[in-house]
């Protein structure tokens, strides 16, 4: 008996988990779509999480995009296919690595953010004060910020998805000197649309995912300053990993 | 008018195998301050979230006006805490804001009133607890005692019709304690509303009492005048009282 317990206790925790995170994603849907409209929160972490994590993007991508192009062109040359290295970086960058390293840096930076406020505001009471006042909780702080992580997520994969190509193009065409016309036309001939909206399709999701785990992780956030670091800590890496395993599904998916 | 604000009838609450409150039985008057004292840790500050619904009771009633709120969905439940205003212990200020924008946040919310007479409502609040000019600074640039003077005066922004009070002078050095105390008696002689207010700290809570109730195993051990509560012959009382006699103090003798 101690055994299967032992066996379902973490199963049973992840399931409970799960149901709980969902439910507030319901909850936060529901007045989401019930007025007023709290634009003006909504704006806030909006440039919260989407121009304040501009230039973190820029960098990741910048330098993901040139180390592509470095190692492609390093298995490319082995049977002088040089040509390609524009279109693998434009694929990995548009389908793949431009969605899971921007939600992954803004899970790291504003998701840890996010936690810590809303935790910091359940162990001050402020979360018990909006109750109090008759106002959803909810509503004022865990809408907005999933509203912004879905809007803001594909703008910043598409910056990351640039700047990454901008940087093949350097590495390759400036600094490795691959015929810059190639390089292009096959990022043109194989870089397809639809590679580009599955991957923002996919930040989409995963802005939705890193913004109510964080949220969740914050809003019930026990145990003063311990209890808020516990939580930003769980935040990054339940939303991080969730992240990485949606990945998966969802290109499975789309594949 | 009924003239009991509150009425709770038998209840009880436990987390886990703890039992915090093991049948609570108390009317709270109207217009009048009802302290609660007890032991740090004794289930005050679950029964007074229980008034305005923070927490579910495992069994009991709390009437609020002839309603049960026990039995409240969340919609209806903040139709009842519009008639509440409450004070947190440590103030419970959106550090996200300045002091303005925390005292007008229930006004902006709730009513539909232009920003000229909220700022006109705004500024008659925070001349009442005696914090004019000091609109623009954030709650991080206050003191403890001007974060209470905030807290209440967000808290009395709406007239509500009862407030609530955690630990008012809890983290407070004793002089600003007896201000805060003075100003939130003065408030109620001036308001009449019904302030519920619970602490532990006994000599402070006898100043401004009209009733006071002693919470202890879970439940309302005495209940009275302050008066009444002092000449009580009753074992829990007289060991709660003892311990606030310091000797040589002029304050020891209760």
């Amino acid at each position: 008996m101690t055994m299967i317990g032992g066996l379902l206790s973490p199963v049973e925790r992840f399931v409970r988990e799960f149901g709980r995170i969902t439910l507030m994603f319901t909850e936060s849907v529901y007045w989401g779509v019930r007025r007023p409209f709290k634009l003006d929160y909504i704006f806030k972490q909006m440039e919260f999480i989407g121009v304040n994590s501009t230039i973190v993007v820029i960098i990741t991508g910048m330098f993901t995009g040139m180390v592509l192009a470095l190692q492609s062109y390093y298995g490319f040359r082995k049977f002088g296919a040089e040509g390609l290295v524009g279109a693998t970086v434009a694929l990995s960058m548009t389908r793949e690595l431009g969605p899971v390293l921007t939600s992954l840096m803004v899970t790291g930076r504003a998701g840890s953010a996010m936690a810590a406020q809303l935790g910091t505001m359940r162990v001050t009471e402020q979360i018990d004060a909006l109750t109090v006042m008759a106002l959803s909780p909810i509503k004022y702080l865990v809408t907005p910020r999933i509203i912004a992580g879905f809007l803001m997520l594909p703008v910043l994969t598409v910056v990351s998805d640039f700047i990454g190509v901008v940087g093949g193009y350097v590495v390759g065409v400036k600094l490795l000197g691959i015929n810059e016309g190639a390089f292009i036309d096959k990022m043109i001939k194989y870089v397809e649309l639809n590679d580009i909206y599955n991957g923002l399709v996919k930040s989409a999701v995963f802005g939705i995912i890193l913004s109510t785990v964080a949220c969740y992780k914050g809003f019930y956030a026990r145990g003063g300053a311990e209890g808020v670091g516990k939580a930003t800590t769980e935040a990054v890496v339940v939303s991080s990993v969730t992240i990485l395993m949606s990945d998966y599904i969802l290109t499975s998916l789309m594949f | 008018m009924e003239n009991k604000a509150i009425r709770i009838v038998d209840l009880h609450k436990s987390f886990g195998a703890q039992k915090v409150l093991d049948g609570i039985n108390l009317e709270i008057e109207r217009g009048k301050i009802t302290v609660i004292i007890g032991k740090s840790g004794g289930g005050k500050s679950v029964l007074l979230k229980h008034l305005i619904g923070l927490i579910k009771p495992d069994s009991g009633e709390i009437w609020i006006n002839d309603v049960d709120i026990t039995r409240l969905k969340e919609k209806e439940l903040n139709e009842v805490r519009m008639r509440f205003g409450m004070l947190f212990q440590e103030a419970a200020l959106f550090d996200s804001m300045d002091v303005f924008d925390n005292v007008a946040f229930p006004l902006r919310e709730h009513t539909r009133k232009s920003e000229q007479e909220i700022e006109r409502i705004v500024e008659e609040k925070l001349n009442q607890v005696g914090l004019l000019h000091f609109e623009e600074k954030r709650p991080a640039e206050l003191s403890g005692g001007m974060k209470k003077r905030v807290g209440l005066a967000r808290a009395l922004i709406l007239d509500p019709e009862m407030i609530l009070f955690d630990e008012p002078t809890s983290a407070l050095d004793p002089i600003i304690s007896l201000t805060i105390l003075d100003l939130i008696k003065e408030t109620q002689t001036y308001l009449k509303k019904t302030y519920v207010v619970i602490s532990h700290d006994i000599l402070g809570m006898f100043r401004i009492a009209d009733k006071v109730a002693l919470l202890s195993n879970g439940t309302i051990a005495e209940y009275g005048t302050p008066h009444e509560v002092r000449q009580s012959r009753k074992e829990v009382t007289m060991e709660f009282l003892n311990a606030t006699k310091i000797p040589g103090f002029s304050g020891g003798e209760p």
